[in-house]
């Protein structure tokens, strides 16, 4: 099953590659990773899903829990949540490409002669169908942010 | 008064009380070393190998139960310390490791003797720090003594480019009262309702058993958990991490448990209704194959590390907290509870495991019936040493049979008197070890036993003991091959002994110790091993090499049969399972 798995963690050099390494020491992939400053800059936020049962999931959040810099781990997938992805395309222009990105509160960003750059969010599972639904013949590249999520209702990451 | 990055370090290390640095110099850790040499309040102990620094380091954290410290320079000096790292890492020792650095502005440009120290030891610390500013000294070495003692303890590296020891550049010292990290708040006491619910549940067992690991040394808990057995009345058995947490002699001790455990620890364990596990981990060693262990029982497990409860083994009442305040709390409930001990159901739990004793419990005489036989039995070494030592002895121990025969037959009935590398099992623990622990306790006895194989992964360090007259004695159980491994090709691999023998290339061992000043004994007959050992024990102020040829034949019994076994599923001597 699908995890997203939320951390709150100082924003210090390194801190990010001791959560990244954890997941490949205790053999759990990372399917998508975000992570930016959050509140005064003191702290990041990642996001990272991964896949794996009950038992793994709460294997990996104790062990984040156990690296020094982290202050908080919190699963979201266990309650209800909030889950968005953020993507960019450039492709070469297609009506069809156009249509589906516009679903997906697609913006354009550049267009010019023979190519486009569009942005949009949706929940990951629309986006991931969204991009299979694209083909290949005129995607050019397509960047993600990974999914990013908060609890739903008064659950807060904090510290 | 100002400072260098190197006089704050010195001033750091005073104020955590520090009294002995384990370390080997080198260009990046130079500057500190011209610190040391002007500093009074610790000793500095020049090791032959950086292993032999934390390892080192490890042992006298072993015995004292205070943070070892190692001090070595950048590129291979640090690459050297990545094993005695993740030695202390795997027993939860804590470890303060300084590692030199190269300059700031030359990290990342493959300079000379750079390593990324941090990126190498990641995986196999609790924590490390870089210094990027000189003044931050103090702090980082106030909060990595702090984390390397405090929640489940560990070993934490210090990183230290050589410009922020610049002998040139002064910073005021300072040094915070207390240390409070935002991000780590090891829990200490238990949850309150947990311990209820363990009380009720081990009060009403009638097959209880107390399965007891390191933890409860390293959370200086064996008292409680002494008086937590008064009122059960349980048997009890320690992992080899674990021995001394409860005293041998106690007629509750059922000895050791796992891979190499006692017949009657495995059985109770298999058999137990209420498994009480304390400060233990449920290692691969110890639950054999994990969807076949203990199938009636119900887990009540204390341990200060969340992550390890409920990792391998289903707790159904777990319990996050310091052990000796978990075990405080837990006899305080015991006492105040309604429910009483089965006394009926436990007097028969305890005579089941006294029949199993009886039936295939290890010959704790077989020091008396062996005497006449010629070929000296390993285990009967260990019994000799025993006897020899009173029993008082600190012994460290090396990685193969002669580890598990001291565990099996050296009865520890004191904590932190057996020392031993049993997660990571390293081979070449056991001298540097018995080094630290000796300038620990320069007035008790300590031993290392070891086999031909293992003492020369760090044999160096006899060089070290001469230069610092510590007077640990060797006993080194010679059966001419890696016998563990050989134990292994026996029973799985029709008998190949592929790379496990070197009986022609064998160094004179009473020569070799000689040359390095010290005294060398050699013992091949039985009849000399009381005597040998007896006199080597008289010398007091020498190091002595006891060289004991042994009989090669010999294997570890019992013996978990893996895979595919439960812990009922022994091997009790040559092909014949319990
Ligand atoms: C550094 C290291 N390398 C390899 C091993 C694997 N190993 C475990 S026991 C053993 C044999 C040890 O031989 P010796 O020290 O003579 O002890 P014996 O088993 O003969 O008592 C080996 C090679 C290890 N534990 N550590
Ligand atoms: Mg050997």
């Amino acid at each position: 099953m699908k995890r997203i798995i939320s951390i709150l963690i100082e924003n210090k050099p390194g801190a990010l590659a001791r959560v990244v390494g954890l997941f490949h020491q205790r053999g759990y992939n990372i399917e998508t990773l975000n992570v930016g400053p959050v509140f005064d800059g003191s702290f990041s936020r990642m996001t990272v899903t991964t896949r794996g049962s009950e038992n793994d999931v709460e294997q990996i959040t104790k062990q984040i829990n156990k690296i020094i810099d982290v202050i908080k781990v919190s699963d979201l997938t266990e309650g209800d949540h909030h889950e968005y992805e953020f993507i960019m395309i450039k492709f070469k222009h297609s009506e069809k490409i156009q249509k589906i990105l516009k679903s997906l509160n697609g913006k354009i960003h550049e267009k010019n002669n023979d190519a486009m750059v569009m942005s949009a969010w949706g929940s990951s599972s629309d986006i991931e169908a969204a991009i299979k639904s694209m083909g290949k013949v005129n995607l050019l590249e397509v960047a993600r942010s990974g999914s990013i999520g908060l609890h739903e209702g008064e659950k807060v990451l904090k510290i | 008064m100002k400072l260098s990055g190197g006089d704050l370090l010195m001033r750091a290390l005073k104020d955590e009380g520090v009294k002995f640095i384990f370390g080997y110099p080198g260009g990046a850790a130079l500057h500190i070393y011209d610190s040391i040499f002007k500093q009074k309040a610790f000793e500095h102990i020049l090791v032959r190998h950086e292993q032999g620094a934390t390892h080192a380091a490890d042992g006298y954290s072993r015995a004292t139960g205070k943070p070892g410290v190692a001090l070595v320079t950048s590129g291979p000096g640090a690459t050297n310390a990545i094993t005695g790292l993740a030695t202390a890492f795997m027993d939860s020792i804590p470890l303060v490791v300084i590692s030199g650095q190269v300059q700031s502005h030359l990290i990342g440009t493959d300079s000379f003797q750079e390593t990324d120290m941090i990126g190498i030891s990641r995986p196999i610390v609790k924590h490390s720090f870089i210094v990027q500013n000189t003044q931050d000294i103090p702090r980082i070495v106030q909060e990595a003594f702090h984390i390397a003692t405090t929640g489940r303890p560990g070993p934490v590296v210090i990183d230290i480019p050589k410009d922020k020891t610049d002998p040139s550049q002064l910073f005021e010292y300072k040094r915070a009262k207390e240390i409070s990290l935002r991000s780590y708040q090891p829990r200490v006491f238990p949850h309150p309702g947990q311990i209820k619910k363990a009380s009720k549940k081990i009060l009403s067992a009638e097959r209880p058993v107390i399965y007891a690991g390191g933890g409860v040394i390293l959370g200086n808990a064996h008292k409680e958990l002494i008086a937590l057995n008064k009122l059960l009345k349980a048997p009890v058995t320690n992992t080899l991490m674990g021995l001394g947490a409860y005293p041998a002699k106690d007629k509750y001790f059922m000895g050791m448990l796992g891979m190499h455990g006692t017949y009657q620890a495995n059985m109770a364990m298999h058999n137990a209704d209420v498994i009480i596990a304390i400060g233990a981990r449920f290692d691969d060693r110890i639950t054999n194959t994990p969807s076949m262990f203990a199938p009636n029982a119900k887990i009540v497990h204390i341990d200060v590390d969340p992550a390890s409860i409920s990792k391998i083994i289903n707790a159904d009442i777990p319990i996050v907290g310091q052990v000796k305040e978990s075990l405080i709390a837990l006899i305080k409930e015991i006492k105040r509870s309604k429910i009483k001990i089965d006394s009926e159901a436990l007097d028969q739990w305890n005579m089941q495991i006294s029949q199993w004793r009886e039936k295939h419990g290890l010959d704790h005489d077989l020091y008396l019936s062996k005497i006449k036989s010629s070929m000296i039995a390993p285990q009967v070494v260990v019994q000799e040493l025993y006897h020899a030592t009173q029993g008082n002895a600190f012994v460290t121990s090396d990685v193969g049979q002669h580890q598990m025969f001291v565990a099996q037959y050296y009865h520890f009935n004191k904590p932190r008197r057996w020392i031993n590398s049993g997660g990571l099992g390293t081979m070449g623990f056991g001298l540097p070890a018995a080094m630290g622990v000796k300038l620990a306790f320069p007035k008790q006895e300590v031993v290392c036993v070891t086999g031909e194989g293992s003492i020369q992964m760090c044999i160096q360090e006899l060089s070290t003991c001469l230069q610092y007259n510590l007077p640990i004695k060797i006993i080194n159980i010679n059966n001419e091959a890696l016998g563990m491994v050989r134990q292994w090709q026996d029973m799985n691999y029709g008998g190949r002994h592929s790379a496990s023998t070197y009986s022609d290339s064998l160094p004179d061992f009473v020569k070799l110790a000689q040359s390095y000043g010290h005294v060398g004994m050699k013992v091949t007959k039985q009849s000399q091993l009381k005597k040998t050992l007896e006199k080597a024990f008289a010398m007091k102020d020498r190091l002595v090499f006891i060289d004991v040829y042994v009989d090669p034949n010999e294997h570890v019994y019992p013996m978990l049969v893996a895979p595919n076994g439960s812990m009922q599923d022994m091997w009790i001597k040559k092909n014949t399972k319990a």
